[in-house]
């Protein structure tokens, strides 16, 4: 009889176990194992936290605002950063801090408003990643400061303050009797001839103060020269028609014409007819003065105040009629229009001269000459700031670098 | 002179109307030369054929953005995913062909980006105009955009500047909530922010007021956000004064809508086959153009002619 | 007492407006008149409405002339106000938007005002090319200039402009038409409206102070002579 060697068995088992192993691990290899990729997507992406969180009073409000600045977490300053959002959490009064606000990814400036002035405030600003985040240091308690004085707009109140006095100061200087000399503006000098030639041709007058409410300026000065221009139209007894696309205007307006029809003695000739609404709306208001126009066959037309995109159709509907058309608007895009069709076109600050300058009194003359002052001064404000910026960027004269700055900061808006 | 910005110029059509109009115009040059003045309706009917013939027709034009049209083009597509965009319809029915391409090749380059969307306007008559751009913009080309998580319509407020000068510092005072009556704070869009200082970037079409002026003198300026606007041929050149610092980017009438319907197509492939208003219009504009251009030399020719008679006569 | 309140209120407003601008407190002050404003000019709409109303409504019972027109502004008047109150055929009942999605309102909206709007805009191209044809001839050295900017801007806001001068070389390309249109837009054209602007302004400056001092007082309804 042969006998088997002892070792034999354990060994062949234990091929047998490696054979299995090796086996599952092969497997393992070959194919992607689904939990081992879960595994690696459910893996922490760590954040840095911001760092140097600084709260400070918001400059020139009524202390309800203040403002908090910090840097971004360096894991949002690579490419393809890690950070996804920033939180800000606020304490009131020592509190619990609760979270405020949810900024994107490279922010580092936050405005907190409505904020109460016997509060205490205190900020900590978080970074997110996908999975995770990071506190910044809370700042300490903090209150909005209120000031009394918008300090930064110091320059606006010295430009508006020279500009006011010298208004007041020609208004004085007219009303005792100096002589102001006043350039002549042709479309001013032609409202009397042209409401004749309406009187001559009996037909009447078309009065269109423009399409904005009584809330623009540039509707006040349109109704103020409606109370020199109905002073006339009252004692020559013509007709005016107004149609207006606001109802506040409508009654403005007739308070107006009412009020110089009375002064020329003629309150019976007076009729609230005079003044119509029409409609707000733009291109309604637009026809249906134009069917006044092509209908009653005004012989002048004036175009005073706001327009848009109708004044060409306005303008061009008059001149079909060969109406006599005298246009003033503030609005920079329509006077182009208004100069290519109308016989006498107010630019810009003309219209608000217009008043004025038809009133004659040396009250209104003065301060118009007023304003003159403060187009010298931006004239000499531009001529300087042009060498100075050419002067700067062209051959890098540091002083006229300094000037520039200076008239930047103090012309520029706060 | 080359053809290359003929893109596409098709039938015996084409060729009838620029027969018509070329020979109606050599005809009229005759009579300036005779000193005579044309009849401003002959002048509405050249127009109306130089208009309806590019429509009836289709001729399209090639064209190139311009650095004031691209510099928006290129904020949008900087953009990263998920950024809040204002677009304002600060506009009425009478300028919306002139204006509502441009608001809707706008809103088409967002939503393909990803941003997230706020539409409002602060004209009465521009909510209907607003939600016809829904309809024609994001509905059909967007439908798995979701109303609130991806844009949201928080339609008209009266006030003009007033609702400016309070949503720069508290959108929910003046929107307590969407067109839907959803409240503010469940409105998704409206997460994290809490002003107008909180956007990325603000996009307002119009041309009267309030308008982009408004938006940069109540918005943009006090409230540092980037604002871009879109206006009315006519108005463009009152926005120059304001770019690039305070208005990043304009674009003017149609010519501006179909320089970034152009620019949108060749980064965007997909938008070969979608309509483009801008481009198409410029048909019309381009042709319109060159008739004006031309009976101004016709007026000019007239006028020297008359003049000349004039002075022989004085002699 | 008629003249004096209404010059008295427009001092003490004016003025307080003016101060708000300086001092952060009050600063609120100017976005609170502007709602003010809006509430009031809210109420005069009933002025305005019943005007109309009234004016349209004396002309059909007299038999003035063209008076059916006015029973289609009376009509137009009265659907659109009945339709758009009681959110006639709106999908979301009364609660919801007058402008919803099927409304009637929106439908008479999209069918009839927004084309007669767009109609209206559109005589703008007719208008443009007659007042093109009369205004821009060369009478003298400025209409002549004025002659040249409009065809150079003309022609650059068509392909033309470039296929013309597509062949000048880039270091001058600031006479390719495009650029020179846009040139002109940014610097000439950009100064003068500047100019304009800043007059503008001080317009309105010395306007206003005439306003709130009460030395132009024709808005009332008269001056002091």
């Amino acid at each position: 009889m042969r006998c088997r060697q002892p070792g034999h068995t354990p060994l062949l088992l234990l091929a047998l176990i490696l054979l299995f192993v090796s086996t599952d691990v092969c497997v393992a290899q070959s194919e992607p194992d689904p939990a081992g990729s879960l595994m690696a997507d459910t893996a922490r992406v760590t954040v840095a936290p911001p760092t140097s969180v600084i709260v400070t009073d918001h400059k020139y409000d009524n202390g309800d605002a203040l403002e908090l600045s910090w840097v971004p977490s360096i894991d949002d300053r690579i490419p393809g950063g890690k950070v996804v959002r920033y939180q800000v959490y606020r304490s009131v009064n020592e509190g619990e801090y609760l979270p405020i606000q949810e900024l994107l990814p490279g922010s580092n400036f936050f405005l907190d408003e409505s904020l109460h002035r016997d509060s205490v405030y205190s900020y900590y600003v978080t970074a997110y990643s996908r999975n995770d985040s990071a506190m910044s240091v809370a700042t300490a308690p903090v209150s909005p400061q209120r000031e009394w004085l918008h300090v930064d707009r110091a320059w606006l109140f010295v430009i508006a303050l020279i500009i006011s006095l010298a208004v007041f100061y020609f208004i004085r200087a007219a009303r005792k009797g100096e002589d102001l000399f006043i350039r002549k503006i042709a479309g001013l000098e032609a409202v009397d001839e042209a409401i004749g030639r309406a009187t001559e041709m009996g037909r009447p007058i078309l009065y269109i103060p423009g399409i904005l409410d009584m809330d623009d300026v540039q509707t006040l000065a349109a109704i103020t020269i409606l109370g020199r221009v109905a002073r006339t139209v009252a004692d020559y007894e013509i007709q005016v028609r107004m149609p207006v696309s606001r109802s506040l205007v409508m009654t403005a307006a007739r308070e107006t014409i009412k009020t110089a029809y009375q002064t020329a003695g003629r309150p019976d000739s007076y009729s609230d007819d005079m003044v119509q609404y029409v409609t707000d709306e733009q291109f309604g208001y637009v026809a249906a003065v134009d069917g006044i126009m092509v209908r009653e066959k005004p012989a002048t037309v004036f175009l005073l105040g706001a327009f848009f995109a109708e004044s060409l159709i306005l303008a061009e509907t008059g001149n079909s009629i060969n109406a006599i058309q005298i246009a003033g608007t503030a609005r920079p895009a329509q006077l182009p229009f208004f100069i290519a069709a109308c016989d006498f076109t107010l630019i810009g600050e003309e219209l608000f001269a217009a008043s004025a300058y038809l009133s004659g009194e040396p009250k209104q003359l003065g301060s118009l000459k007023g304003q003159d002052v403060g187009k010298f001064i931006a004239m000499v404000v531009i001529i300087i700031g042009v060498i100075a910026a050419t002067l700067a960027q062209a051959w890098e004269v540091p002083f006229m670098q300094q000037v520039y700055d200076a008239l930047t900061f103090v012309f520029s808006t706060q | 002179m080359t053809w290359a910005p003929l893109v596409s110029m098709s039938n015996l059509g084409v060729v009838i109307s620029l027969a018509v109009i070329g020979g109606g115009l050599l005809w009229l040059l005759y009579r300036s030369l005779l000193a005579k003045e044309v009849d401003r309706r002959v002048i509405f009917l050249f127009i109306l054929v130089s208009v309806a013939a590019p429509l009836l027709f289709p001729m399209t034009f090639e064209e190139q953005a311009t650095p004031v049209v691209k510099a928006i083009f290129d904020k949008i597509e900087s953009l990263p995913e998920g950024s809040r965009v204002l677009i304002s319809f600060d506009f009425d029915p009478a300028m919306a062909p002139e204006v509502q391409p441009m608001a809707n090749v706008v809103t088409q380059h967002c939503m393909v980006k990803g941003h997230k969307v706020i539409f409002m306007c602060l004209f009465a008559t521009g909510q209907a105009l607003l939600t016809q751009s829904l309809e024609l913009i994001v509905s059909e080309q967007f439908p798995d955009k979701v109303d609130g998580i991806d844009y949201v319509n928080i339609g008209y407020k009266a006030g003009n500047e007033g609702v400016l000068n309070v949503i720069v510092s508290d959108f929910k005072k003046m929107f307590p909530t969407d067109v839907n009556s959803v409240p503010y704070d469940s409105i998704g869009v409206f997460k994290g922010i809490r002003s107008c200082k909180d956007l990325d970037m603000v996009f307002t079409i119009g041309g009267g007021k309030p308008g982009v002026k408004e938006w940069v003198l109540f918005v943009g300026d006090p409230g540092r956000v980037p604002v871009a606007g879109g206006v009315a041929a006519v108005v463009a050149p009152q926005m120059y004064p304001y770019y690039p610092k305070q208005l990043f980017g304009i674009m003017g009438g149609i010519k501006g809508a179909a320089e970034y319907e152009s620019e949108l197509r060749k980064t965007y492939p997909q938008f070969h086959d979608v309509d483009a208003p801008g481009l198409r219009m410029m048909g019309p504009q381009t042709l319109a153009h060159m008739v004006i251009m031309a009976f101004i030399v016709l007026g000019n020719v007239s006028f020297i002619v008359q003049k000349r008679r004039d002075r022989r006569r004085k002699r | 007492m008629r003249r004096e309140v209404p010059l008295a209120i427009t001092f003490f407003v004016g003025t307080l407006l003016i101060i708000s601008v300086f001092l952060p407190p009050a600063e609120g002050l100017g976005e609170d008149f502007t709602v003010f404003f809006d509430i009031i000019a809210v109420f005069a709409f009933f002025l305005g409405g019943g005007n109309l109303v009234r004016v349209h409504l004396t002309k059909l019972s007299r038999r003035k002339e063209d008076w059916p027109y006015s029973i289609v502004t009376l009509l137009g008047f009265a659907l659109m106000l009945v339709v758009g109150l009681f959110k006639l055929g709106n999908p979301g009942g009364i609660a919801a938007s007058p402008t919803t999605d099927g409304s009637y309102f929106q439908s008479i909206f999209d069918s009839v005002l927004l084309p007669l709007g767009a109609t209206m805009y559109s005589l703008l191209a007719f208008f443009v090319a007659s007042a093109s044809y009369r205004a821009f001839r060369a009478k003298n050295r400025e209409a002549t200039i004025l002659l040249v900017a409009a065809f150079i801007i003309l022609l650059g806001r068509t392909p033309f402009g470039m296929a013309l001068t597509g062949f000048i070389p880039e270091q001058f390309d600031l006479f390719q038409v495009p650029n020179l249109a846009v040139w002109i837009m940014n610097f000439p054209n950009l100064a003068g409206q500047r100019a304009i602007m800043i007059g503008i302004g001080l317009g309105v400056v010395s306007m206003s102070l005439r306003l709130i001092l009460g030395i132009e007082r024709t808005y009332l309804g008269g001056d002091e002579r």
